[in-house]
């Protein structure tokens, strides 16, 4: 239908004709200009407003999200390098996975509305809540690796026995357990959501922040001084699933992907997944010799790394305002209302 | 107790907004800060921490039912009072980590606010959009059914202080069969978009909260297929745990190559 014709002679005519040669009118006849009729609402949604709510989580959250990564995966590491003998990165794995649980607890506890109640998190256990499964798993994990940390010391320090060393070994397989979990259920927090762009994505999210997860706890493990092939091959293929990650975003076009690629969330996508993907990939590929370069490219995939969780959250708070993204997936849902 | 629940009907509905006033009143819930929206008469925008009844006020380039327009553009003016839709399958209690959400024996939803943490996940949880979490208080809040009204027999203050019977409270199933009729009045009074919104074949197993609407469920701002998040647990975990596997083979090959 035209919209909103103006008063003309013509537009008149037309009408008259149309009406002794069909008997009716199928077109809107004529709108006055400046006429006492409200601005009608959208047909589609109701003013545009949004239907869902934004995430009310603050700055603290994706900077946890990087950390608790970093934590896991530092731990699963810890644990590889014992089985392998590698008494470096074992002891400094461990380390890291212990600095990084200890900094965690504080940057959830600071997110929430009530603070001082942050114990109601282990009130219950609920295996459907994923904030409920992390809340638990962190504390499991940090007193694991609290504890893989002290047996561990205590061995070094000349102390140790068999015990020690059996607890030890438990410690750091379920320090290495509790991690990947750690490490990936957040992400399983964004996808188990209304939120279109999270929800939607919800077999990719695991992967970027897995690899994100694997590449920082590597590029970590580099700055402190451990330019070991080791490190260099999980910061090449971390980096390398960050590339094809952006790629996959990138090509598939799809509209409730658009807070990714459009406005300023979509630029902040960018630059996470560059300095997170082929950044680094290709300083590791061609200077892979070089300390220097090895070094810029852990710090570029961190930075990656850290830019890429704000952008996600961004992205989540973007995707909530936007009406359409949620009504065009349900629509084209299998089992949307029929009308 | 039996199930009880709320029809709300958008076609006898006036926008009085008493509703939101007698929620405001009896639940003592702050102000919504006085704003002007510009969209219609509407100044509260949408459900909130602080707006647990919400006056929606549509203006549609549609014929209202077998209203003639004449050469003129057809215009309607609706109005439809939402509220927490108090589901079968609720996103934000299967949500909440701490059961400071829960089920109560009139089967509605209860936000526990002395529990409540604050964590925030229940408010990405809901696909309605309903609760949210009050920043002065830190704590999530949403409509309570008046729970505290109707363990002493009384009805809800939304549907107490409706003057025109378009907030009804009653059983779910006998308010289900009225909406039927009702539907099938304002048909063939020529109100041929007139529907019911009661999204039972979804995920979310029907609500509380059913509505009698004039046109599509998306100009009311309601979710044509509101879904459960959780129905994608499996799927999340699952890549997360495939993922987390990789993770384990990376490290593995790391040491070994």
């Amino acid at each position: 239908m035209a919209a909103n014709p103006k008063i003309t002679e013509q537009r008149l005519d037309a009408l008259r004709e149309e009406a002794l040669r069909t008997g009716k009118v199928q077109d809107h006849g004529i709108v006055p200009v400046g006429g006492p009729f409200p601005k009608p609402a959208s047909e589609v949604s109701y003013h545009g407003n949004p239907v869902l709510k934004p995430p009310t989580w603050t700055w603290q959250v994706p900077l946890y999200f990087w950390v608790g990564g970093v934590a896991g995966i530092s731990a699963v590491i810890a644990l590889v390098a014992h089985l392998f003998g590698n008494a470096g990165l074992l002891r400094a794995g461990l380390w890291v996975g212990l600095a990084g649980g200890l900094i965690s607890a504080p940057l959830l506890i600071a997110d929430l509305g009530r603070p001082s109640r942050f114990l109601n998190m282990l009130r219950v256990f609920k295996l459907r809540s994923a904030m409920s499964v992390g809340a638990w798993t962190l504390s499991g994990f940090s007193a694991a690796v609290g504890l893989a940390v002290v047996c561990h010391e205590l061995i070094l320090a000349g102390y140790g026995n068999n015990f020690w060393l059996a607890l030890e070994w438990l410690a750091e397989i379920s320090a290495a357990l509790t991690g990947l979990i750690l490490a990936s259920y957040t992400s399983v927090l964004l996808g188990v959501t209304a939120i279109p762009v999270w929800s939607e994505n919800r077999r990719l999210i695991p992967i970027v922040f897995l690899s994100g997860g694997l590449g920082s706890a590597g590029a970590v493990l580099e700055l402190l001084g451990f330019l070991l092939p080791v490190t260099q091959f999980i910061g090449f293929v971390a980096s390398a699933f960050e590339t094809l990650v952006a790629i996959v975003i990138e090509l598939r076009g799809r509209y409730v992907d658009r807070p990714l690629r459009e406005g300023g969330v979509g630029w902040l996508t960018r630059a996470g997944a560059a300095l997170g993907g082929p950044t680094p990939l290709l300083l590791r590929i061609f200077w892979g010799h070089s300390s220097m370069a090895r070094y810029v490219a852990a710090v570029c995939f961190v930075t990656g790394a850290l830019i890429s969780r704000y952008a996600w959250i961004a992205a989540g708070r973007v995707s909530s305002r936007d009406p359409q993204a949620l009504f065009r997936i349900q629509r084209s849902a299998p089992n949307a209302a029929a009308h | 107790m039996p199930t009880s629940a709320f029809l709300t009907d958008a076609s006898i509905c006036i926008g009085c907004k008493a509703c939101e006033v007698a929620c405001k009143e009896w639940n003592h819930i702050p102000d919504d800060g006085f704003n002007w929206t510009g969209q219609s008469y509407d100044n509260t925008h949408a459900l909130g921490a602080s707006t647990w009844r919400h006056v929606l006020f549509l203006e549609e380039k549609q014929p209202m039912g077998p209203q003639i327009a004449g050469i003129e553009e057809p215009f309607r003016w609706q109005f439809l009072s939402d509220v927490c839709k108090h589901c079968e399958n609720a996103g934000c209690l299967e949500a909440c980590p701490t059961g400071a959400i829960v089920r109560t024996e009139l089967e509605s939803v209860y936000v526990q606010h002395d529990v409540c943490n604050g964590c925030g996940y229940c408010v990405v949880s809901c696909p309605f959009g309903v609760v949210d979490k009050n920043h002065e208080v830190g704590t999530a809040f949403k409509c309570t059914f008046c729970y505290d009204r109707q363990r002493d027999g009384l009805m809800p203050a939304c549907a107490k202080a409706c003057p025109t019977r378009s907030i009804r409270f009653g059983h779910l199933d006998e308010l289900r069969q009225e909406a039927q009729v009702r539907v099938k009045e304002l048909q063939n009074r020529g109100y041929n978009d007139a529907q019911v919104y009661d999204p039972t074949g979804s995920s979310v197993g029907g609500t509380h909260a059913i509505f009698v609407i004039l046109g599509e469920p998306e100009a009311y701002n309601f979710p044509p297929a509101p879904e459960v998040p959780t129905i994608h647990l499996k799927s999340s975990w699952g890549a997360a745990l495939a993922s987390a596997f990789v993770v384990v083979l990376v490290v593995c090959l790391a040491f070994a190559l």
